[in-house]
């Protein structure tokens, strides 16, 4: 069985252009929670010096992530920013003093058995850089290592505009396989799957030419069909296996990496140097020179745009990530996060959406999304408040991948309907039966 | 600085829309409407302009009335009076064609919710609420080319009593010149605007094919001629246009393909063992009234992987 998807503009402009550092702020705003779970603690005060590198923010206990200084320079303030969902979230501003000094205590760990290198992969600050933000070191952290049959190395890079992966394959290969290495070593795994879309020709020529040294890693050319790096959509055309509702790849033996999440572990293994910047796509209709920009984490998504030539005109919509299942931005204020693949313009048409207009019952919602909801059935069963239907719809599955929404015709809200659907179906099981 | 647009994902849509898709059946109905204003003169167009324009007129008043928002511009409701007038005789009185439009649109179409919420085809449905009404005017069939409504046989009431010598030949069934309501005899261009829909994705091929194999099986077993079944009556139009409406027929293949099965099942029994020469628009009207059970059965099963909630 393959998963279909919808085919989708690909518009991976920037897909050649090798990625600029851009020059290293003034300031920079490091939130607390650039991650899944639970916030990082700040360990600064106003005032204090701080290094490229320095750890700023102590994770949380279980899951969470370290967070290091982008910058050299001081501690301008500790303050409080509203995240892109409206929460409030602690961050630290850093006023840089533009030397970019490195912490004296940078240095590469040592590694030497499983347990090792799980706390470097906790020290490094890593998340998951394709979007997720899922702390790497939890992920990896497998009770059973037998039960991975698999590492499903995560190259679809399926979102219109984003091509920071491709560049990581093209750019830094030797980590993608340096990375693979270590996860072999520590880890114990012999199957490797690197899934890439048809559409990144360059990249797959690399990764097969590093590929052919190396006997256990299989290069999955997958068709260019949206959602296709979706974990459930990639495990199911790289190893023939659905997962179950409800549980992860490892249920059926498999462990998902991001492509560059991997290549920054071996980097870090390699250099010490914790997730301290980020290579982000900067396009869309409104910005001028679209490519790939390595910025300091925390950098603002204005000066983002600076660095990619400015913007044409006003824009009438940022995101964060792709335009499929990115996050609309409130203010070109927010700043760049670990898990910011791609920054998004758009100009007053291109973020202009279709009227909604009524449901004409044509299906196509159904027929096009990658896990067979029927997302018009749901729509209709949240309306009614029909918890027991929701859950018999399987809404709590839905991947937001916005398929269904994509195709339709009346432009019905149905992922919005989805996620609230979710919550009201989840509602049902935290209360007891009567 | 203005403001930002926040909302939820997805950031872009497809291209496709409700007006856009109406519009290609539109196109997909030209052919047959060129057809019959050859065949039939150019009465067939008045009637074709009558109910198109009753039926935008309706929809329009109602929603007014109703304070619903204003559909006329989807065109869903242009494509409801071409359907309607396609199943009209061409002799049929004005004032009919009027009464039929404002039932489809009113009765089956917005009392049940608008577009998407009812339950049966409104042209089929206002075709029926016709024949029972105004038997006399419903089936004086016109012979082509002639505008006296007398009563010619259409071929498939012929082939029902077996007078061989009434019958058309294959060519002119393909060319739709013989008697039968305005937009169905043309095989040839209701066939063509099948494929353009077919192409467009507008339709898909399952539920025309299900229908029209069942029908030709049916009749090879019956012992009838299968070219005449297939060919006369409103056989292509229904199929084609009336058993693929959206909201009144199953989303997935295997319900397309189970609804029509079931029409052209039904279609059959009405046509070779019925009081009636003709079964297409009960059939389908049967059809539509069991498609929620259709769909609830037929609905692809989600991705769980086998793990219960
Ligand atoms: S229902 Fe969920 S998983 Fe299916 S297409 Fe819509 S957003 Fe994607
Ligand atoms: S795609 Fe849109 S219009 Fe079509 S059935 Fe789904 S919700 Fe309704």
């Amino acid at each position: 069985m393959r998963l279909k998807g919808i085919r989708i503009e690909h518009k991976k402009n920037t897909a050649e252009r090798k990625p600029v550092r851009m020059e290293i702020p003034e300031t920079v705003i490091v939130p607390m929670q650039m991650h899944i779970g639970k916030a990082a603690e700040i360990i600064v005060k106003k005032g204090d010096t701080v290094k490229v590198g320095q750890l700023i923010g102590k994770a949380a206990d279980g899951l969470s992530a370290d967070i290091h200084s982008s910058v050299s320079g001081k501690v301008a303030k500790t303050d409080e920013i509203t995240a892109s969902d409206s929460t409030k979230v602690a961050c630290v501003v850093i006023t840089s003093d533009g030397k970019q000094e490195t912490d004296e205590t940078i240095a590469p760990p040592v590694v030497n058995n499983f347990e090792s290198f799980i706390a470097a992969v906790k020290k490094s600050g890593a998340v998951g850089l394709g979007g997720a933000g899922f702390p790497s070191f939890v992920k990896l952290n497998v009770n059973d290592l037998t039960k991975i049959k698999y590492v499903i190395i995560n190259a679809a890079e399926c979102e219109p505009y984003i091509t920071s992966d491709t560049r990581t394959m093209i750019d830094k290969a030797e980590f993608v396989f340096k990375g693979i290495a270590a996860i072999r070593k520590y880890m114990n795994v012999r199957r490797f799957i690197i899934g890439i879309e048809n559409n990144k020709r360059e990249a797959i020529e690399v990764m097969k030419k590093y590929a052919a040294d190396d006997k256990d890693v299989k290069i999955k050319v997958l068709p260019s069909q949206y959602p296709q790096g979706s974990e459930k959509v990639l495990v199911l055309n790289t190893i023939n296996k659905i997962i179950p509702r409800g549980g992860l790849p490892l249920d059926v033996g498999a462990v998902v990496i991001n492509v560059t999440t991997l290549a920054f572990i071996a980097e870090y293994l390699e250099t010490g140097m914790p997730l301290v910047e980020k290579c982000v796509t900067v396009d869309g209709t409104a910005v001028k020179e679209p490519k790939n920009i390595i910025a300091p984490i925390g950098t603002s998504i204005r000066e983002l745009f600076e660095a990619a030539g400015g913007l044409k005109c006003e824009p009438s919509k940022v995101i964060y990530g792709g335009p499929m299942m990115g996050i609309a931005v409130p203010s070109l204020d927010e700043p760049v996060l670990k898990n910011t693949n791609a920054v998004i313009a758009m100009d007053e048409k291109e973020a202009a959406l279709p009227k909604t207009t009524p449901c004409i019952g044509c299906g196509a919602c159904t027929m096009n999304c990658p896990l067979r909801l029927d997302p018009r059935a749901i729509a209709k069963a949240y309306k009614l408040n029909d918890k027991e239907s929701l859950k018999l719809l399987c809404v709590d599955i839905c991947m937001e991948c916005g398929c269904c929404s994509y195709v339709c015709p009346a432009n019905q809200p149905l992922v919005q309907t989805n996620k609230l659907a979710k919550r009201k179906a989840a509602s049902l099981n935290s209360k007891p039966s009567a | 600085m203005s403001k930002l647009i926040l909302n939820v994902s997805p950031h872009i849509s497809g291209k496709r829309t409700t007006q856009k898709i109406m519009l290609d059946v539109i196109i997909a109905l030209m052919p047959a409407a060129v057809a019959s204003v050859i065949i039939f003169g150019w009465r067939s167009l008045l009637v074709i302009g009558v109910c198109v324009c009753t039926c935008a007129a309706s929809e329009f008043l109602f929603e007014k009335l109703c304070k619903r928002e204003n559909t006329v511009y989807d065109l869903s409701a242009v494509v409801t009076g071409i359907l309607l007038a396609f199943n009209l005789p061409v002799s049929i009185p004005i004032w009919q064609a009027v009464f039929g439009s404002i039932t489809a649109i009113i009765v089956v179409k917005q009392l049940f919710g608008g577009i998407g919420q009812n339950f049966a085809n409104p042209a089929i449905t206002a075709r029926i609420i016709m024949m029972t009404a105004f038997s006399g005017s419903m089936t004086a069939w016109t012979s082509p080319q002639t505008s006296d409504a007398v009563s010619s046989a259409t071929p498939l009431a012929a082939a029902s009593k077996n007078i061989t010598d009434s019958m058309p030949s294959y060519t002119d069934l393909l060319l739709g010149n013989h008697s039968g309501c305005i937009g169905e005899t043309c095989a040839l261009a209701l066939i063509a605007g099948g494929i353009y829909l077919i192409i467009k994705r507008v339709i898909s091929w399952q539920t025309p094919a299900a229908f029209i194999a069942t029908v030709a099986v049916m009749s090879l077993i019956c012992g009838r001629d299968v070219i005449y079944q297939l060919l006369s009556g409103g056989l292509l139009l229904g199929a084609v246009f009336m058993a693929t409406d959206y909201a009144t027929t199953p989303p997935t293949p295997f319900g397309k393909a189970v609804f029509g099965i079931g029409c052209g099942i039904v279609t059959i029994l009405i046509r070779f063992w019925g009081n009636l020469p003709e079964g297409v628009s009960f059939s389908i009207l049967l059809m539509n009234i069991l498609t929620p059970y259709i769909s609830k059965i037929t609905r692809s099963k989600p991705l769980t992987g086998g793990a219960e909630a």
